[in-house]
C-alpha cells in the first residue's frame, strides 16, 4: 500500500455520521454532489468540500464516525479525494464501512492534539508509522494487516468478493 | 478458562473449540436484516455478478425508514425492492402496510430474533436483538451485499464487558434512565468494538420491552452487541412465534471479562440525554423549565406498547401544553392495533397527540415531524446527534417515554415524579 502524503484537517472528538454527511443527503448518488455536503455540520467546517484539496487527510479526536451504519459517510469524504482519516478511535461499524470501500482509516491516540490544521503528515499504512513534516514528530497507529489489508488492496469488499468468485 | 457470550457463539459458528478476543472468525448469519437501505444493497450485490442471493430464507426485509414514500426517490427505491423481492423468492418482507412497522420491532414480533443466533443487519440498532439472546450486530451496505452473495461474514472476536444489575427501579425510573446513566458513565465510545453483557438480578425482573431498550442502546457507547441470557420470559414470548431452530447459548460462568461493572436501580433517578451527545446526561431535575417546541414518543428504543402505556397513564384526561406538538409513533402495526384494542390511542389523541403511522420518520430526520431551526424537541429515541431530526439548527433530549409525556403536559422539561 502505498505511502500518503497530505495537508491535516484536524478535528475534535464525537464526529458523528450526521456531522460528516447529513440524513438529508442519503438519497443523493452522484459522486460529487456527495463530495459537497461532507463534513457541512461540523461547526466552522460548512465549506470543508470547497477548502480541501485532494490527497488531504482528515485528523480527529475520539469516537470518529459514531452512529449510523450509513456509508455515504466514508464515501463523501473518499469522492472528495480525501486520502484517508486518522482519529484517536474509531467508531466499529465506521471502521468497516471504510475498509469496505477501500478507504484508508488509522487509530493512532493522542494524534489529534500533536497535529495542527495545515500540518504536512506522511502515513505508512502497513507499518501504521505516521510522521508530523512540520513538526518532524512522528507517531505509530495501528497499521493494516491481514484480511483488512487484503480488502483494501483490492480497492473494497465488493472488489475483493468479485475477485474471489472469479478465482 | 471459559467464554464469554460472544466467544463461545463465535466459536461454535466458526466451528473452532475456543477463540480468543482479537481473533479473526468467519461465520454465516441466520438471519440478515435490512430495510430501505435494501435498495442500495441490490445496486451493490448486483454490480458483484451474481444471480442469486444465497439464501432467500434467510434474509429478512423491512420497510421502514420512509414509509409511505414522502418522495418520488424514495417510492422509486421501494419499487426496486418490491421487484426484487419477487425475483428472488425473498419470503420475509414486510412492506408499507398494517403487518410492518420499525424493522427492529417486526423482527422480533414476528419471531427472527432468536437465542443462540448469529444475526446481521444494515443498521446500526441490530443490536437490538442481544435481549433475545442473540449475537446481533449492525453492518453496512457493502457489506450486507456480501453477506447476500456468500453468506458469510467475518468478526473480529470481541472483549467482553459484563454488567451487573441488581435492584428495581424507584417510581419514574425506567430502563431508558438505566442504559442512559450507564452511558453517560462509559462515554460515548465506552465500549467501543466490544461485547457487552448485562446480568443480575434486576434484569431477570425487566420485561422483554425494557431488555430490548437496553440491547438497542449499546450502539451508542459504540458495543458490537449486547447480550442478555435467555430465561423463561425469553422463551415463553418467542414459544409461538419462532420462525426457526435456536439453542440457548450461554457464556461460561468462569468466562474473563475485561471489566464488570455494578449498578443499583433503586439509586437511580430519571435522567436526560442533553444536545448534542449522548453521553451528555443530566438528571432530569436539572433542566426542568427547558421549553419544548416538539415532543416525539416511538422508535425502534422506546415505541411498544409498554411505553405508549405509560405516556397515556401521564396524559390520561389531561391536554398537551399549548404550543407544544406531541407525536407518538407506535413501533408496529401490532402495537398500535393493540393500543386501539386497548384504548391508549384514544387517550393520547384525547390528550392532543398526533399519532403517526409505524416507521423511523422523525427520528432520523426523513419525514412526519421534522424540526424547524431554532425548536427543542424531547424524544424517546436514541440519538441526539446535531441535525439528526433534519435540522442543525434544533435540539434533541432523550429520555423515558414517562419524562417526555410529563414535559409535553407541561410544555418545558419536568420530572415524571411530579405528574405520576
Amino acid at each position: 500500500m502505498a505511502v500518503l502524503r497530505g495537508r491535516a484537517w484536524v478535528f475534535g472528538d464525537n464526529i458523528d455520521t450526521d456531522l460528516i454527511y447529513h440524513g438529508k443527503y442519503l438519497p443523493l448518488t452522484d459522486p460529487s454532489e456527495m463530495a459537497k455536503h461532507a463534513m457541512e455540520y461540523v461547526p466552522g467546517m460548512e465549506d470543508f468540500s470547497k477548502r480541501v484539496k485532494p490527497g488531504d487527510i482528515v485528523v480527529a479526536g475520539r469516537n470518529f464516525g459514531s452512529g449510523s451504519s450509513r456509508e455515504h459517510a466514508v464515501l463523501c469524504l473518499k469522492y472528495l479525494g480525501i486520502s484517508g482519516v486518522i482519529a484517536e478511535s474509531i467508531s466499529r461499524i465506521y471502521y468497516r464501512n471504510a475498509i469496505n470501500n477501500g478507504f484508508l482509516v488509522l487509530e493512532c491516540p493522542g494524534i489529534s492534539k500533536k497535529v495542527k490544521t495545515g500540518d504536512e503528515i506522511e502515513v505508512e499504512p502497513e507499518t501504521g508509522r505516521i510522521r508530523n513534516l512540520s513538526t518532524g514528530e512522528e507517531f505509530q497507529a495501528n497499521p493494516i494487516s491481514g484480511l483488512e489489508k487484503e480488502i483494501m488492496e483490492k480497492g473494497g469488499l465488493i472488489e475483493y468478493i468479485q475477485s474471489l468468485i472469479e478465482r | 478458562m471459559g467464554m464469554t457470550f460472544a466467544e463461545k457463539i463465535l466459536a461454535k459458528k466458526a466451528g473452532l473449540l475456543k477463540v480468543k478476543p482479537g481473533d479473526v472468525v468467519t461465520v454465516e448469519p441466520d438471519r440478515a436484516l435490512s430495510h430501505d437501505n435494501a435498495a442500495a444493497i441490490i445496486k451493490l450485490f448486483k454490480s458483484i455478478g451474481l444471480e442469486k442471493v444465497w439464501n432467500p430464507k434467510k434474509i429478512v426485509i423491512v420497510l421502514d425508514h420512509a414509509v409511505p414514500a414522502p418522495t418520488d426517490k424514495h417510492a422509486d427505491n421501494h419499487k426496486q425492492i418490491r421487484r426484487f423481492v419477487a425475483e428472488q423468492g425473498i419470503e420475509y418482507f414486510y412492506d408499507v402496510n398494517s403487518d410492518g412497522g420499525v424493522c427492529h420491532q417486526v423482527f422480533c414480533e414476528e419471531g427472527f430474533a432468536l437465542p443462540g443466533h448469529v444475526i446481521v443487519g444494515s443498521d446500526s440498532h441490530t443490536c437490538t436483538y442481544g435481549a433475545f439472546g442473540a449475537f446481533a450486530t449492525g453492518i453496512g451496505r457493502s457489506e450486507m451485499a456480501g453477506v447476500w452473495a456468500l453468506g458469510e461474514i467475518w468478526f473480529r472476536v470481541p472483549e467482553s464487558i459484563k454488567i451487573d444489575l441488581e435492584g428495581v427501579f424507584p417510581e419514574g425510573v425506567y430502563a431508558k434512565d438505566l442504559i442512559l446513566r450507564i452511558i453517560g458513565d462509559l462515554g460515548a465510545d465506552g465500549a467501543d468494538y466490544k461485547s457487552v453483557e448485562f446480568s443480575g438480578s434486576a434484569i431477570r425482573n425487566m420485561s422483554i420491552s425494557e431488555r430490548m431498550t437496553l440491547c438497542n442502546m449499546v450502539i451508542e457507547m459504540g458495543a458490537k452487541n449486547g447480550f442478555i441470557e435467555p430465561d423463561e420470559k425469553t422463551l415463553s414470548y418467542i414459544e409461538d412465534i419462532a420462525k426457526s431452530e435456536f439453542e440457548v447459548i450461554k457464556p461460561d460462568e468462569d468466562a474473563s471479562y475485561e471489566r464488570i461493572l455494578r449498578y443499583n436501580l433503586s439509586k437511580l433517578e430519571p435522567l436526560i440525554a442533553k444536545p448534542h451527545n449522548i453521553d451528555n446526561v443530566s438528571p432530569v431535575k436539572d433542566l426542568e423549565g427547558v421549553k419544548i417546541d416538539q415532543a416525539l414518543i416511538g422508535t425502534c428504543t422506546n415505541g411498544r406498547l409498554d411505553d405508549l402505556k405509560i405516556a397515556a397513564s401521564i396524559l390520561k384526561g389531561n391536554k398537551v401544553a399549548k404550543g407544544v406538538r406531541l407525536i407518538v409513533i407506535p413501533a408496529s402495526w401490532k402495537v398500535y392495533k393493540e393500543a386501539i384494542k386497548e384504548r391508549i390511542i384514544e387517550i393520547l389523541i384525547e390528550s392532543g397527540a398526533i399519532i403517526a403511522p409505524p416507521g423511523c420518520g422523525p427520528c432520523m430526520g426523513n419525514h412526519l415531524g421534522v424540526l424547524a431551526s431554532g425548536e427543542v424537541c424531547i424524544s424517546t429515541a436514541n440519538r441526539n446527534f446535531k441535525g439528526r431530526m433534519g435540522n442543525p439548527e434544533s435540539q434533541i433530549y432523550l429520555a423515558s417515554p414517562a419524562t417526555v409525556a410529563a414535559s409535553a403536559l407541561k410544555g418545558v422539561i419536568t420530572d415524571p415524579r411530579e405528574v405520576l
